[in-house]
C-alpha cells in the first residue's frame, strides 16, 4: 500500500491508529482518581508528543542514516517558529501559509549551514553546526531584536496588519485552519473517564503521519541506501568515484525542513517564538530523544520524543506528598526512607533521572528503546524454542522408555 | 593605545579559563582519544569545591550573649565560626577570608579522585566505541553531574568572594605612563592570569622534563609501541586523566570570585572550550593554550563600543565566526598535528 512493503504498511497503520486514538489511550485512568496525574491525554502534551516526534524523525534522517551528529538542529526549530509567527502577524491567522513559510525558511537556512558544515565530518561537523546554532541564538537575542523581539520573544499584537484577515476586533485572534480554531477542544465523558479531542492535536498528528510516511519512504529508497553507505564507509564511497556531498546535503536540508515544520507547528499551537528554542540545550534534547528511542530505526525517534516529553511533564509533577501516599502501606520509618531515597529523582530532579537513563541506554543499549524491545522479544522467543526442545526431548525419552 | 591594552587585559582572564579547560580536554583527547563532553562539569565541580570549603569554614556555633540584646529585647545570639573558636578570632577570620585559595588544597585530591573514578568506571569501556558514543555518554554524565550539584546546592549562583587583600583594582595605566585611572584592572583577575600561567607552565614542564611525562608523550605519539616496550601505558593515561580533571577543577576554583558558581556554568564554558580546542587543533597542547588566549582577547576586542557600532552583534558571534573560518580554511586548526581526527 502507498508503495510500502507489507511490514512497513503494518507499522504505518499501527502508528496511525495509535495517534488517532491517543486521546483515549493516553488517558487510561479515570479523571479525579489518584492515578489521574499519569494521564497524558491533554491536548497541550499530546501536541508536544507529535511535534517533537516530527523534530526527532527529521533529526533521525540525518543522524540515523548518515551518522552525522548535528549539535545545532534547534536553530531550524527556532527559525520555523519565528517564520510562522511572522506569517501570523503579517498575513493571516490561517496555519497553512505559516507552516509553508517555516518549512521553506528552515530549508533555506539548512541549505546554507549544511553546505558549509558538511565540508567536514566527525566531531568537526558537530562543532560547526553547534557554532552556527549558537550564532543564530546569540544574534536572535541581541542584534536581531527588530525581527525576533529579543528576550521577550515574538508575540502577536493587536496592531499587526494581517492583510488577509482584516482588522481584528476585540481580543487577540487565534490560529485556525480555515476557521477551525487550533485550540478548539471537544471533551467526551464516558463513565468516570474524560477524553479531550482537540483540533490542534489532530492537525499536528496528521502532519506527523505524513512526515513519518515520508521518512519510511526515504529509509526504503535508493537515496536512503546511499545515505547508509555514507555512514558505513564514506571513504570507500569516494573511491568508487561518487561524490557523496549532494546526498548528505539533501539529507541535511530534509531534516532541517522537518525541524522547521516542527517549529512552525509549535508556533501554530501557541503563537509565540523565543530565542531559547534555538539554544544548544534544545539541540541536545533532540539528540537525547533520537538516541533514547533508537537512532536509525523508523519508530525509535517518535518513541524517544514521547518518552522524554512524558517524563518532562508527568514525572516532574510528582512531589513528596504523592510519594507518601504511594508508600503509605509501609511502616512509617521505612516510608520516610523510601521517600527520601526517591526524592532527588522526581519533581525538579527529573533531569537527573533523564541523564541516568540516557547514560544507561548509551552504555547498554546503543540501539535505544527499540533495541531493548527487540532483545526482550528475542529472549522470549528463544525461551519458547528451548521449551519446545525440552518438551520434544521429554516426549522422545518417554517413547524410548515405552 | 590604552584602549587596546585594556581590551587585551580584559580578554586575559576569560582566555585563561578557556586555555585551562581546553588544555585538559586536549590532554584527555591526546592521551586516551576520548572526546570528553563532561569536562565542563569537572570545571564546575572544581568551582563547587571552593563553595563547599567556604561553607565548611563558616559552620558556626551559636552562643547567647547575655550582655547584649537584639531588637526584640531578647539576649543576642552570636554566631562564631568554629575556626574562629579554635584558632582565635584573627587567624580564624583570615582562614575564612582565604577560603577560595585554600580550596585548591581540597580541590586537587577531590578532582584527581573524580577523574580517576570517571576514567576507570565509565570512559575505559568506551575506547573501542565510536566518537559519537563517547560524546553521547559523556554528555549524559555531564547532565547527571550538574543535576547532582543542583540538588545539593540549589539553582542560584552562590557568591564566593576573593580574599580581602585582592578585592581592589590595580591602576596599571600609571605604571606604563598613561593617565591615572585609564587602565584599571581588578587584582583577582591578575591573580587568575598568573595562576593559569603557572598551571600551564607546570603541565608543560611535567610532560617535557620528567620521565613520566616523556613516557606519556611517547604514548601519545605511538601507544602500541610504548606498550610493546613493556610499559603499562594505560595506567599512566589514567593518571593523566586525573591530572586533566585537576587542571579543570583548579581553573574552576580560582574562577569563583570572577563568576559566582551555578550548576550550569560548566556547560556554558564547555561549548566555548570545544570551539577553542578545535581552533587550536585537536590533540595539540600549545594550540589549545594559544587558541584559548587568542579567542578570549578577540572576544573582548569585539565587545568594544567602536567595533560594535561598526559591526553590530559581532561581540556575540566572533568566537563562532572565527571557529568556522578556521575550520574551513585550516582543517587541522592552528597547530594541529597531521593525522589526528582527520577524515
Amino acid at each position: 500500500m502507498l508503495g510500502l512493503e507489507r511490514k512497513d504498511t503494518l507499522l504505518l497503520i499501527v502508528v496511525a491508529a495509535i495517534t488517532l486514538f491517543a486521546p483515549i489511550i493516553l488517558n487510561p485512568f479515570p479523571a479525579g482518581s489518584a492515578l489521574a496525574q499519569f494521564n497524558a491525554g491533554y491536548p497541550d502534551l499530546m501536541q508536544r508528543f507529535v511535534i517533537f516526534g516530527i523534530f526527532a524523525i527529521g533529526f533521525n534522517i540525518l543522524f540515523g542514516l548518515t551518522g552525522y551528529l548535528s549539535f545545532g538542529h534547534a536553530a531550524f526549530l527556532g527559525i520555523g517558529s519565528y517564520s510562522a509567527v511572522w506569517m501570523f502577524k503579517l498575513l493571516s491567522m490561517n496555519v497553512i501559509p505559516a507552516i509553508i513559510l517555516s518549512i521553506v525558511m528552515a530549508g533555506l537556512f539548512a541549505l546554507v549551514i549544511g553546505f558549509v558544515s558538511l565540508r567536514r565530518s566527525g566531531i568537526y561537523f558537530s562543532i560547526l553546526t553547534l557554532a552556527f546554532a549558537q550564532m543564530s541564538y546569540n544574534l536572535a537575542y541581541s542584534v536581531l531584536t527588530p525581527v525576533t523581539n529579543g528576550e521577550t520573544g515574538l508575540q502577536l499584537t493587536l496592531s499587526d496588519p494581517r492583510i488577509l484577515d482584516g482588522a481584528s476586533t476585540g481580543g487577540l485572534p487565534v490560529t485556525s485552519l480555515f476557521g477551525a480554531e487550533m485550540r478548539d477542544t471537544t471533551t467526551l465523558f464516558v463513565g468516570p473517564w474524560s477524553w479531550d479531542f482537540s483540533v490542534g492535536y489532530y492537525f499536528s498528528a496528521a502532519l506527523m503521519l505524513v512526515a513519518f510516511y515520508l521518512s519510511v519512504r526515504i529509509f526504503r529508497s535508493p537515496f536512503g541506501m546511499m545515505l547508509r553507505a555514507v555512514k558505513s564507509n564514506q571513504q570507500r564511497m569516494n573511491y568508487t568515484g561518487l561524490n557523496t556531498r549532494p546526498y548528505t546535503l539533501a539529507a541535511f536540508v530534509i531534516s532541517g525542513m522537518y525541524a522547521g515544520l516542527a517549529g512552525g507547528l509549535l508556533a501554530a499551537m501557541d503563537p509565540l517564538a523565543g530565542a531559547d528554542r534555538m539554544q544548544w540545550t534544545a539541540s541536545g534534547e533532540v539528540v537525547l530523544m533520537t538516541i533514547l528511542g533508537g537512532a536509525g530505526t523508523l519508530i525509535g525517534p517518535v518513541l524517544g520524543a514521547g518518552f522524554i516529553k512524558y517524563f518532562e511533564n508527568i514525572f516532574s509533577k510528582i512531589n513528596d506528598g504523592i510519594l507518601h501516599q504511594w508508600f503509605a502501606f509501609m511502616p512509617d520509618g521505612l516510608e520516610n526512607v523510601m521517600v527520601a531515597v526517591i526524592h532527588p529523582f522526581i519533581g525538579k530532579g527529573w533531569h537527573l533521572t533523564l541523564g541516568i537513563m540516557f547514560m544507561l541506554v548509551v552504555i547498554f543499549l546503543p540501539g535505544g528503546l527499540v533495541e531493548g524491545a527487540q532483545r526482550t522479544g528475542r529472549l522470549f522467543r528463544r525461551r519458547d524454542r528451548n521449551a519446545d526442545h525440552v518438551e520434544s526431548d521429554a516426549a522422545r525419552q518417554r517413547a524410548a522408555a515405552e | 593605545m590604552d584602549a587596546i591594552l585594556i581590551q587585551i587585559l580584559n580578554g586575559l582572564d576569560k582566555g585563561s579559563a578557556y586555555a585551562l579547560i581546553a588544555l585538559g580536554l586536549t590532554l584527555i583527547f591526546g592521551t586516551l582519544g576520548v572526546v570528553n563532553f563532561a569536562h565542563g562539569a569537572l570545571f564546575m565541580i572544581g568551582a563547587f569545591c571552593a563553595v563547599t570549603l567556604q561553607k565548611i569554614l563558616t559552620i558556626s556555633v551559636t552562643t547567647i550573649d547575655p550582655e547584649r540584646t537584639d531588637f526584640l529585647g531578647n539576649p543576642l545570639k552570636v554566631k562564631t565560626p568554629y575556626v574562629e573558636n579554635w584558632f582565635g578570632p584573627e587567624i580564624g577570620a583570615a582562614i575564612v577570608d582565604w577560603a577560595v585559595p585554600l580550596a585548591i588544597l581540597l580541590a586537587i585530591p577531590v578532582m584527581v579522585l573524580v577523574g580517576f573514578v570517571m576514567e576507570r568506571g565509565l570512559i575505559k569501556h568506551f575506547y573501542k566505541r565510536p566518537h559519537a558514543d563517547q560524546i553521547l555518554v559523556t554528555f549524559g554524565l555531564a547532565i547527571v553531574l550538574q543535576e547532582i550539584i543542583k540538588y545539593f546546592y540549589g539553582a542560584n549562583p552562590i557568591p564566593t568572594p576573593a580574599p580581602q587583600a585582592f578585592t581592589g583594582s590595580l591602576d596599571i595605566g600609571v605604571w606604563l605612563g598613561f593617565d591615572p585611572y585609564s587602565i584599571i584592572y581588578p587584582y583577582w583577575r591578575l591573580v587568575y592570569f598568573f595562576f593559569a600561567g603557572i598551571i600551564i607552565a607546570g603541565v608543560f614542564a611535567f610532560l617535557q622534563f620528567t620521565t613520566f611525562g616523556m613516557v606519556v608523550r611517547a604514548g601519545m605519539a605511538d601507544r602500541e609501541t610504548v606498550g610493546l616496550l613493556g610499559i603499562d601505558i594505560d595506567r599512566r593515561f589514567t593518571l593523566m586523566f586525573g591530572l586533566a580533571a585537576a587542571v579543570a577543577g583548579l581553573a574552576g576554583v580560582m574562577y569563583t570570585p570572577i563568576l559566582s558558581p551555578n550548576y550550569h556554568m560548566g556547560m556554558d564554558f564547555l561549548v566555548l572550550s570545544f570551539v577553542v580546542v578545535v581552533v587550536g587543533g585537536m590533540g595539540s597542547l600549545p594550540g589549545a593554550v594559544l587558541a584559548g588566549f587568542l579567542l578570549g582577547i578577540l572576544q573582548s576586542f569585539a565587545s568594544m563600543n567602536e567595533v560594535k557600532s561598526l559591526l553590530p552583534g559581532i561581540d556575540q558571534i566572533i568566537i563562532y565566526l572565527v571557529a568556522i573560518v578556521i575550520l574551513l580554511t585550516r582543517p587541522r586548526g592552528l597547530m594541529g598535528r597531521r593525522g589526528v581526527m582527520e577524515e
